[in-house]
């Protein structure tokens, strides 16, 4: 695999040319990734670009029509999924909520939600949670896990950006105290990519990958974000050295659908 | 003691809500209300083909219910329009099963038994199969019960839990499909959704937890067959819809609660 760091190890996850179609439609054309261990490998790409269809396909969600995708034997994953959509007709307090499917222990609970920056929300009801809560309350669920890798699909959609830089800021430890291995989604670029040791930048099939200075310079990349997108990195930049993340110049990010035309010509091996 | 007709009703009643407590709030849970409609519906399909074939009442309705609601299932995960699809099937159903009944000698006068039940006719036969198929169920849900849960919450959190949330819905429809089999003679197939919608929405504004809710639930249902029964023999109405008329005025009575205990 030139190109791909990590060739010796048993990658935790990987897929291998990987197509998965839903009615007919390619969603995903021929991707191949892998995550190691310890990593924080950040998805980017625009709306419609496939990146919840190749996080839900390498959990095994979604059937791949072409590829193989691999998990390691054992591999425990905690998953912070896009935002739960809970029906008021069942009551269920954050205690009970981090106790599925697997038990755990009140210490362990307590723990879990101190970590999260939430301590004492035991007995609130999850209904009654704020966006920032419930994201965080998601994230202590998947650390009860003991996980060997995270896998969190946009999880700040819906915060404010305080809360998103928060958000990651916390991540960021968990990853430092744990050693799991992080992938993410997202498509706000300027908070998330300096974080990640790998970017890979989707839009059906792997544009380009590598690490996110290397990314934002690479012309399939700015194709697809414009040319604005270096600020964004500094932005993020700024965002993590300060605790205020106030955001000026946001509005490059918008033209995030713009043609890309330029096929299968490059794959992985580009960057 | 299984003498009296009335000890058996009561017990039918009580022992049919040990499983529509814990069923009926996974029912409520996961927007399954009109599914139950058409199950239950389906029914009587069953007892007009059991009739015509000799075969027991309980293992026609079991299997046009269960058949039913695999159809339902099915269809929804193809994307179907489930408001519409489920109207037309569950009353479909019904009217198949009614107009199919008609062709079947001797059942026409008392077809009304089948839609409404006849709880104080339960004879010692039908309450081992109340007790046994309620037994059944309950034994079902406990044991996927933390499964269950989670992929009502979030299939895709159950999915990366490693549970297959396919499985876990399997399971509802089979014990929604002998909780209608057996449900049948208790409280009709046209009530026996509201046997497990009723008390487990009166259970939710009184619950912190799916677990308190479940029992919550049940307890309800059994205080509404017990005081609908009581209904029925003290004005001589009709068992089976008074059960779910008590259990309703239950409803009415935690909503106003609950709202108080809001403000």
């Amino acid at each position: 695999m030139p190109g791909l760091p990590g060739g010796g190890v048993m990658a935790l996850l990987s897929a291998d040319h990987i197509s998965v179609r839903f009615a007919g439609a390619e969603a995903l054309q021929d991707v191949t990734m892998r995550l190691d261990p310890g990593e924080i490998v950040t998805i980017v790409g625009p709306n419609g670009s496939g990146k919840s269809t190749l996080i839900r396909a390498l959990l095994g969600i979604v059937p791949v029509s072409e590829g193989r995708v691999q998990r390691m034997a054992g591999l425990r994953i905690g998953y912070v999924p896009q935002r739960l959509m809970l029906d008021r007709s069942l009551p269920i307090t954050v205690r009970r909520f981090l106790s599925l499917p697997v038990r755990v222990s009140d210490a362990a609970a307590t723990a879990a939600l101190a970590r999260v920056g939430l301590p004492g929300l035991e007995g609130a009801q999850m209904v009654g949670l704020s966006g920032g809560q419930m994201q965080r309350v998601l994230l202590a669920r998947a650390l009860l896990a003991n996980p060997q890798v995270l896998v969190l699909d946009e999880p700040t959609q819906g915060l404010d950006q305080p809360g998103e830089a928060s958000f990651y800021r916390l991540i960021e430890e968990v990853r430092k105290e744990t050693g799991a291995a992080v992938l993410m989604v997202s498509h706000d670029l300027h908070v998330v990519m300096a974080a990640s040791d790998r970017v890979i930048c989707l839009n059906g099939h792997v544009c380009c990958q590598g690490t996110p200075h290397v990314v934002s310079s690479a012309p399939e990349y700015r194709a697809l974000f414009g040319l604005g997108t270096q600020g964004a990195l500094a932005l993020y930049q700024h965002v993590h050295d300060h605790d205020h993340g106030d955001a000026p110049g946001h509005g490059h990010a918008q033209d995030h659908d713009h043609g890309h035309k330029h096929g299968q010509k490059h794959g992985p091996a580009h960057v | 003691m299984f003498d009296d007709f009335l000890v058996r009703a009561v017990l039918a009643g009580v022992g049919l809500s040990l499983a529509t407590g814990p069923l009926g709030s996974f029912v409520v849970w996961r927007r399954m209300a009109y599914f139950g409609d058409a199950t239950s519906h389906a029914a009587i399909l069953g007892v007009a083909l059991a009739l015509a074939t000799d075969l027991p009442v309980v293992i026609g309705t079991m299997v046009v219910a269960l058949a039913m609601a695999v159809t339902v299932a099915t269809l929804a995960a193809k994307g179907w329009a489930m408001d519409t699809t489920l109207g037309v099937l569950a009353h479909a159903a019904l009217a198949f099963g009614l107009v199919a009944v008609s062709f079947v000698p001797g059942v026409r006068t008392d077809l009304s038994a089948w839609l409404f039940g006849d709880i104080l006719a339960v004879s010692q036969m039908d309450l081992a199969l109340v007790w046994g198929g309620a037994l059944v169920v309950v034994c079902l849900l406990v044991w996927r019960w933390q499964g269950l849960l989670t992929a009502t919450l979030n299939e895709d959190l159950a999915h990366a839990s490693g549970l297959n949330p396919d499985r876990e819905r399997l399971i509802l429809t089979i014990a929604l499909a002998i909780v209608v089999a057996v449900a049948i003679k208790v409280v009709g197939a046209l009530l026996i959704a509201a046997m497990l919608i009723v008390p487990a929405a009166a259970a939710r504004g009184l619950s912190r937890n799916p677990e308190g809710m479940a029992v919550m639930a049940t307890l309800i249902g059994a205080a509404s067959a017990v005081g609908g029964l009581g209904l029925s023999l003290w004005q001589d109405t009709p068992a089976g819809p008074s059960i779910i008329v008590v259990a309703s005025l239950i409803f009415a009575a935690s909503t106003a609660f609950g709202r108080r205990m809001k403000h």
